[in-house]
Formats: structure tokens, sequence, C-alpha cells
């Protein structure tokens, strides 16, 4: 149970240069649109080819530039479940998913497959429809049907829930996290939310412009993202550029602040991030006088802007996020933020 | 009434057609996928019979096909002469109406959804099973009203026709060329009738275009 993607791939004006390695569980592939995550996935399902560099699955060389290897995605094992499901328009259910069975020769063995298929994903009463008739919901577990019956060795997931609508969309990702959790090979999700990242993935790994900013346990990553970027990536509102100003603390010229931290501060110290919800009118650390700019009202959230008395012009203003309950009757004079939520990068 | 621009007209259109079908459908399905500065100057070509006048056609027709153009001496070596015979006409309604297959059916394979290529060859099916039971089915309405779009077109042809394969009753007349020369003979009952007759032809064919176009719908997508 383990993939190693080391691969380059040159799209002319940019350039996809993916380093990572998975180990079993579900891998996140977090990244904006655009920043080469479906095509990280092409390349180890072989539909597109790398310029250099090599894939290896459980031991096996999918790709190898060097020794020449190149598997045809017909031999690699490796099944894709796209944005759309891809299902054959044509076919019934039934007949989409026995065509992830073709290599099964025994008719009754493919009768039993299909039929423990279709229970598995809970599509039974569904099998005669086309997938026009199909909700997004529905057509996406006809498509993983169809994938896990063709005994995968590991599963790439590209925004799988992008076209099933909202409110369904949850239950769907707890229906597939059960199933994935009995999956024995590896899985990959790409996505670009950070909600569906944290939700279903053991692992994740940022991906900005083509390249891995960093990979780790998801818990560690959100806690540390490792870089502006990657804090960006991971939903941190509030971003801005610092430098060391003593052993314990940076200074923010864009909000006019100087914040103390919980970890000894680097002398390559060059961005500072606060998550929305760390901003807290309670907190008596790290203290800053602030103004009301605006509000944004969430199901569930209130979004508090505001703007430091020292903030530079032209900056973007602070978000301060907080549940319905907690949100005070009066405009706090000034926030707060402990200094183990303060959050230092060096890039 | 002599039915033979009947008989000629619908064996030059059936064959035209399927010579036709059988150049463009492969043509499109390359074309579909070449690199676009290619596929421009190669759309721009094979798109020319459509928008020249049939009489141009007929004339570069006349330019490889007369009998003292290297190509007609060529093919004169082997005892065939082209111009002025039925299958002439053949290939003046090829020429002509070979555009329309070659685009209805390229629009038809670039609407084609590559990602069900791949995910068929992600689940182990061969290229070849992708194109004979997904891609060729998707394609096929298309496909069908393109040669069916052709079939017409070729039924009409007249301009080309006149010029390599001429009038020659019993011989090379087509429909098209007996009512011009029925009205030119001052022949206007005989020429109303076979007026009739093509109207009946044409109706027909483009309801069969209809019905295609309806059964693609409720396939849907």
């Amino acid at each position: 149970m383990s993939l190693l993607v080391d691969i380059e791939k040159d799209y002319g004006g940019f350039r996809l240069r993916a380093r990572f390695e998975t180990s079993g569980g579900i891998t996140g592939l977090l990244g904006a649109s655009g920043c080469g995550k479906s095509q990280t996935l092409r390349c180890i399902a072989g539909l597109q080819r790398p310029d250099r560099g090599r894939i290896l699955l459980d031991g096996r060389v999918l790709f190898d530039s060097e020794r020449r290897i190149d598997l045809p995605a017909q031999q690699r094992s490796v099944g894709y479940l796209f944005q759309s499901g891809a299902l054959f328009p044509h076919m019934t259910v039934r007949n989409n998913i026995l065509a992830g069975l073709h290599a099964v020769k025994d008719t009754a063995e493919k009768q039993r497959a299909l039929r423990s298929a279709l229970e598995l994903l809970a599509l039974e009463g569904l099998e005669d429809r086309l997938p026009g008739q199909l909700s997004g919901g529905q057509a996406q577990r006809a498509a993983l049907a169809r994938i896990l019956v063709s005994r995968p060795r590991a599963l790439l997931l590209d925004e799988p829930f992008s076209a099933v609508d909202s409110h369904l969309r949850e239950q769907l990702q707890l229906d597939l996290l059960d199933l994935l959790r009995t999956f024995a090979g590896d899985v990959i999700l790409v996505t670009h939310s950070r909600d569906e990242a944290y939700h279903m993935c053991s692992r994740i790994a940022l991906m900005d412009a083509g390249c891995i900013l960093t990979a780790g346990p998801v818990k560690q990553v959100f806690a540390n993202p490792g870089s502006s970027l990657g804090a960006r990536l991971t939903g941190c509102k509030n971003v801005a550029a610092a430098r060391k100003a003593g052993p314990r603390a940076v200074l923010v010229p864009d909000w006019g602040v100087t914040l103390q931290t919980a970890a000894p501060v680097g002398d390559g110290a060059a961005a500072v991030g606060i998550r929305a919800h760390a901003l807290r009118p309670d907190e008596p650390r790290n203290r800053m006088a602030v103004a009301f700019v605006g509000q944004v009202e969430e199901p569930f959230a209130w979004i508090v802007q505001v703007r430091t008395p020292g903030q530079r012009p032209g900056t973007p203003a602070l978000w301060w996020r907080m549940a319905k309950g907690e949100k005070p009757p009066h405009m706090p004079e000034a926030l707060g933020v402990a200094p183990e939520d303060v959050l230092v990068f060096d890039s | 009434m002599d039915w033979y621009p009947l008989w000629n007209s619908l064996r030059t259109a059936a064959l035209a057609c399927g010579a036709v079908f059988l150049l463009a459908v492969p043509a499109a399905y390359y074309a579909a996928r070449l690199p676009r500065l290619l596929k421009g100057a190669l759309d721009v070509v094979l798109t020319l019979p459509m928008v020249l006048p049939p009489t141009v056609v007929g004339y570069f027709l006349l330019m490889l096909f007369g009998a003292r153009r290297p190509l007609g001496q060529f093919l004169a070596g082997f005892g065939i002469r082209v111009p002025m015979t039925w299958w002439a006409g053949v290939l003046a309604a090829a020429a002509v109406s070979f555009p329309l297959m070659y685009r209805t059916a390229r629009g038809a394979f670039e609407a084609f959804d590559e990602d069900l290529a791949a995910a068929a060859r992600t689940l182990g099916l061969s290229n070849t099973w992708v194109f004979w039971r997904v891609r060729m089915p998707l394609c096929r309405p298309g496909i069908l009203a393109g040669a069916v779009l052709t079939f017409a077109r070729a039924l009409g042809e007249y301009g080309a026709t006149s010029m390599i394969a001429g009038y020659t009753p019993g011989r090379t007349a087509t429909i098209a060329t007996t009512v011009y020369q029925l009205w030119r003979t001052d022949n206007e009952a005989l020429a109303f009738r076979w007026v009739l007759v093509n109207l009946a032809i044409s109706t027909a064919v483009l309801l069969a275009v209809n019905l295609l176009e309806q059964r693609e719908r409720r396939r849907g997508p």
C-alpha cells in the first residue's frame, strides 16, 4: 500500500513538478483551480505522459522515464473517478458496471460481483436507468461501483463531489468515507475545498502552481501549513508579511502591530497568519485595537471585518469569525490572539 | 416517361454517398485530433468544394480527368475514359458533397467527451472496445445525419455533373440535368413531372434527417 510520485511535465507556460508519497489511507491533494492537481492524477492513471520522473504503485513501476517504462492506462490497475462520473451515457447502470467487469469471464461470478456492487453503493432498483436519469450523487456512486468491480489497487478521485448538490454532498461524503475505509489500496482525493479535504483525508498535500508546498497528516498541516500560500489554501484569512522583532515576537508592518509567538521565531520569518476564529474579544494576550468595517452573516456564524488603527491603507481588512451565539452585543474595542495561534512562516 | 434519369440519379447518389462515407468519416476522425493549425488548414481544403460554385469544382475535375490531362492520359492507358460517363457523375457528386459528410462527422467526433474514453481505459477496456462500444454509438446519430445530407446533396448535384458528365439521354442523364434539358427544349409538362419526383425524394430524405435527430435527442447525453 504505497504510491510514490515524482514527476515533471511542461504544459507550455505551466510546469508540473509533483513529488509526494502515500502509504495507505486517503490522501488529499488540495489546491486552487489550475494548480495541477488533476494533471497529477492523469499522469498517475496513465492518461497523460510526464516528461520525466517515475511513478511506483506498491513497488510496481507504472512509469519510469529513465528505464523507458510507461504502462498503458489499461494495465495500471488505477481507478479514476471523474468529476462528471464519466458513465457511458447510452448504457444502463447495469451495463456500465458490467463494463468494469469485462475481465471476469465466468457469468455467475460476474452477476455476483454486479449484485454486491449494487448493494454496496445502494444502487438497487436503479440498475436499468440510464445515467441521464440519475441524480448527481447516484451517478457518482454508480461510477464508483464500476471502478470498484474492476478491482483497482489505487483510487484517484478527481473532485468527485463538485457536480453534486450541496445539501447532498455531505451525506455522499460520509457514505464514501465508510466505503473508502474498507478499501485496501491508496486513495487520492483531489479537491479545492479545504472542508472536503479535512472531512475525508488522513493526510493532505498542498499544491500551488504545479508544486507540492507541503504534505503531512491533515491535522498537522492545518495547524502548521508551512507557508503563507499554504495558510491561505487551508483557509487562513489573515495573512501578512512580517519580520522577526524578538526571540518570540514578530512585527507585522501591514497591521502596525507586534505579536508575541509561542514558538521561537527564526531569522528567516517572512509572513504571519492568524485564522479568523483565533481572534477573540476575551483574549488578554496580543491585544490590538480594532475598528469595525463590515460584517457577513453565515448560517451559523458571523464574520466581522475590522481594521487596526495602524493598518496600512490598501491592505485587506482582518477577518474575525465567531459562532452565532458568541457575538457580543457591542463591538469590542480590541481583539486578542493567543501566541500559539500566531503562525509564522518563512515564505 | 423514360425512368432512366431516376435510376441513374439514385445510383449516382448512393455510390457517391457510400464513397464519401468511407473517405470522409476516417478523415473527420483523424482531423478531430490534429493540432489546431493543421486542422484549420485541412479544414479549408476539405470544405472548399462546399463553398465553391459547383461549376468550378467541375472545372477542377476536368483539369484532372480531362483526356489531355496527365491523370486522364494515365487512366486512358488502361482504357478508362472518365468524362461524359455516368460514373463521372458519381465523381462530381462525391466531390461536391464530401464536405457535408466531413463536417458533420467531425462535429460529432469533436462533441464526444474524451473523459468517457479515458474512464474506459482506466477500467482496463481496450481502445478497440472503446471505439466500437462507446465512441461509435455516441457519434452514430451525427454521422448518419451527415450521410443522409450527403445523399441529398449528391442527388441534387447539377453544376459539376453537367460539366464532367454532360447530358446524354439514357447514359448520363440525371433528374437534375433532365429537368434543365426539358425546360430548355420547351417540354414544360414533362419537366414538371420530374420536378415532382425530385420533390418527393428530397422530402423523404429530409424527413429521415429529422427522425434521426429526434432519436438522438431522445437518447440524450
